[in-house]
């Protein structure tokens, strides 16, 4: 233990501490993910148990094109965010209505996939346990999609309206962070039930 | 947040009488509390609703041990004691233990961190109210049935609703749905909350509380509430899961179908056994605080005590197959989860010789706190032997259906946490309303609850051991069971007497207590620098530190803590 006082010099030290926002959506972030892998982890549990069929080699196809267009939609998000930082207005508003109308085709290919699964092969919840985690994982993911869409939406009807400023880059980066981590989840999901499933 | 940043340079002693506000309106009183999103307020809100279901389950618990009191007890029905454990458990580990946690935490951690408010106000309340609401939906189930005396359509699948007893065919009409609904939605505010919390911890620290010299209190809130991202999520996933097979018919526990039981199990046990650690870690923030204060020492290791603690928070997220030994996982599982269990010893080991060196060679002064916190290091050192006697599988599978593994986690849950939590009570009371509570009360608690705690849950490792089984709602005599069951009984009414001294005495003391001024304990920590209750922004000015007890170097210039650090 020293003698000598050392001075303290917290007063003179810049303080800056992280963004709330982000941390908050950091925390979100990973109970979300932990939800995630509880879902993943029945539907490897269960993979290759229904006691009867479909199975999902008779009826998935792979959403190729769905696939595409979500994932790209998180470059045009991160995009639309850079050029708000710019205050390029315009490019911002239009990155972000591509990202809106590639997320939405992501959606309506889900739901033609489901009809399709329902009335065609007739795949429901209740047909097996490949039924049952199929929809409960794949909607689980699509309802995160859905929240973030409409979230998006909202900032591009703030930003048609002429609400949005270089000021809210912030929020922005804060809602970015959670439509990447829905396309990440996306990446585990098409590995886990088209990929290996198959 | 704009104002002045100054020094803290004097404890903020003017006016120390509890303010007496002018009188209002019932109405209005009422909609203040209900709009409310002040985390003073609302953490109030959160204890007072766990003291309310504290009572409750104190009831239920009651109940189960009338009527196991003496073989062939005619007190309830076989079904009534089915719904008494399970609304027991339920009720004790979802809505007394963690909202008081989160009611303690939403009080405390801004006002040790210099904070003004949580980082996210009405995030707060909503997390609050969502809160509430599962606990009134577990006991509307009440009301939903075949009335009041036959309690209700109450859940009765114990508060592990293991599959397939949660199968529509076992458990018709909606008792199980209101189950998983409540756990659902307090759940969700769970998680709410623990995101407040780890936030404001992280991004609303007054100048100069670096993570190093935030009180071992708020350390030990970040761990618990990062905790419960990993731990309550997979519950909240695992009750979706549960509610779409009750629903709309998947089959993820349905046997039937090929859906497996076990998988429910790991699931659920995911995160029971973390949720024991979620409990017992703000315990221990009880002790980090109050331990030091009543032994007129700063906390020994201080680094240690914050390694130990995110140690137990990883490892306790490996050991939660120790509740399936008797399942049948394999000896490979086995021996993975024995080994995993045995090391959390280490880190818990190591906080309780901390806090052992903390106390050796301290001028102890043995108010009510302190009387606790050391009843709380003794139990909790028994509890953890019989800990580690169960986390060998072979002994585990003798005795995991039996009244020794009741006796062991009501150790952990009553003598450690129970008693820090009352411990918290009489230390932060005088803080919260400005008066303290009587000392003399709180003997006569302390004391009627050690002799009534080690009544029941000393003897009821008796019967355990001579092969009494859990969840039995009366057995045959002759098999020397009457006696350790009578006296476990007599013990929970000792407990239940305590328990309504204190009550008692939080009344009381609100209205005649002594007037406890700013810093009553002469303790170190920031909360102690405003006045008592602490005003709706809770500083002055934003208090800006040098050392981990600030309050120290004000009391104590010519030797303030930053030397040591
Ligand atoms: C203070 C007095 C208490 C008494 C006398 C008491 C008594 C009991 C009894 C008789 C049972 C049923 C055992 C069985 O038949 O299997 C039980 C179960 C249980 N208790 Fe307590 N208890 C007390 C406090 C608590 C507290 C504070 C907690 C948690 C924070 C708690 C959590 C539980 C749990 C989780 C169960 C298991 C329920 C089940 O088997 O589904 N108890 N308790
Ligand atoms: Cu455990």
């Amino acid at each position: 233990m020293s003698t000598i006082p050392i001075t303290p010099d917290a007063a003179d030290e810049p303080w800056v501490l992280p963004d709330r926002g982000t941390v908050g959506m950091a925390c979100l972030i990973m109970a979300e993910s932990a939800i995630f892998v509880i879902f993943v982890v029945a539907y490897i549990f269960y993979m290759g148990q229904s006691l009867s069929g479909p199975t999902p080699r008779q009826v998935l196809e792979l959403p190729i094109f769905t696939t595409i267009c979500l994932l790209s939609s998180s470059f045009t998000l991160h995009w639309a965010v850079a050029a708000l930082r710019k205050s390029k207005m315009g490019a911002f508003t239009a990155w972000l209505a591509t990202t809106v109308a590639l997320g939405a085709i992501f959606i309506i290919g889900t739901g033609m996939e489901w009809y399709h699964l329902i009335y065609v092969d007739g795949l429901t919840i209740r047909t097996n346990l490949f039924g049952t985690t199929f929809y409960s994982l794949v909607g689980l993911h699509a309802t995160h999609v859905i929240v973030g869409l409409l979230m998006l939406l909202a900032a591009l009807i703030f930003a048609l309206t002429g609400h949005v400023t270089e000021k809210h880059a912030h929020r922005m980066d804060v809602l970015s962070l959670y439509w990447h981590f829905v396309d990440a989840v996306w990446v585990v999901v098409f590995t886990v039930v088209y990929v290996l499933g198959r | 947040m704009a104002d002045s940043v100054t020094s803290l340079t004097s404890v903020e002693a003017i006016d120390v009488t509890p303010v007496q506000k002018p009188r209002q309106l019932f109405l209005e009183v009422l909609y203040d509390w209900i709009t409310t999103v002040d985390h003073k307020k609302i953490g109030l809100m959160y204890i007072a609703y766990s003291l309310v279901f504290l009572i409750v389950g104190g009831i239920e618990a009651i109940i189960m041990r009338i009527q196991l009191a003496v073989p062939h007890g005619t007190f309830v029905s076989p079904q009534v004691f089915n719904r008494m454990f399970t609304l027991h458990g339920t009720t004790m580990v979802f809505f007394v233990g963690m909202p008081i946690l989160f009611g303690f935490g939403n009080y405390l951690v801004p006002l040790m961190i210099g904070a003004r408010d949580m980082a996210f106000p009405r995030l707060n309340a909503f997390s609050f109210w969502i809160s509430a609401l599962g606990g009134i939906l577990l006991y509307y189930s009440f009301i939903g049935g075949v009335g009041l005396y036959g309690a209700g359509s109450a859940p009765d699948v114990g508060w592990f609703a293991y599959a397939p007893l949660t199968a529509k065919v076992f458990s018709p009409g909606h008792s199980t749905d209101y189950w998983t609904l409540s756990i659902l939605l307090s759940g969700i505010g769970s998680i709410g909350t623990a995101l407040n919390i780890v936030t404001t911890i992280i991004c609303m620290r007054c100048p100069g509380m670096k993570l190093n010299r935030m009180p071992l209190l708020s350390w030990l809130y970040l761990v618990t509430s990062s905790m419960v991202f990993i731990a309550i999520s997979p519950l909240t996933a695992a009750q979706i899961m549960l509610l779409l097979d009750r629903y709309i018919g998947s089959h993820f526990f349905d046997t039937q179908a090929g859906g497996s039981a076990v998988l429910w199990m790991h699931f659920f046990w995911i995160f029971g056994h973390p949720e024991v650690y979620i409990l017992v870690l703000p315990a221990f923030a009880f002790a980090n605080e109050i331990i030091p204060v009543f032994s007129r020492k700063a906390v020994f290791g201080y680094p240690a005590m914050v390694a130990a603690s995110v140690g137990i928070g990883f490892i306790s997220m490996s050991v939660w197959a120790h509740h399936m030994f008797a399942v049948g996982m394999g000896a490979g599982a086995n021996v993975f989860f024995v080994f995993s269990t045995m090391i959390i010893s280490v880190p818990t080991g190591i906080k309780i010789f901390n806090w052992l060196a903390t106390i050796w060679g301290g001028k102890i002064r043995f108010a009510s706190p302190m009387l606790f916190s050391v009843g709380f290091l003794f139990q909790f050192l028994i509890a953890g032997l019989t800990g580690i006697m169960l986390s060998v599988a072979p002994f585990d599978w003798q005795l995991t259906g039996s009244y020794f593994v009741v006796a062991h986690f009501h150790y952990v849950l009553v003598g450690a946490i129970l008693f820090m939590i009352f411990a918290a009570f009489y230390y932060w009371y005088p803080k919260v309303t400005g008066r303290m509570m009587s000392e003399r009360l709180g003997k006569w608690h302390f004391w009627l609850m050690v002799i009534g705690f080690h009544m029941t849950f000393d003897f009821m490792h008796i019967p355990g051991l001579l092969g009494m089984p859990r969840r039995i709602y009366t057995y045959e005599p002759g098999r020397g069971w009457e006696i350790w069951n009578l006296i476990v009984s007599i013990g929970a009414i000792v407990q239940a007497v305590a328990t309504l001294i204190f009550v008692y005495n939080l009344i009381h003391s609100y209205y005649k207590g002594e007037v406890a001024g700013n810093d009553p304990w002469d303790a170190w920590t920031l909360e102690w620098s405003t006045a008592s209750p602490p005003p709706v922004y809770n500083f002055a000015t934003t208090p800006v530190v040098h050392s981990r007890r600030p309050l120290w170097d004000i009391k104590h210039p010519e030797d303030p803590d930053w030397n040591y650090e």
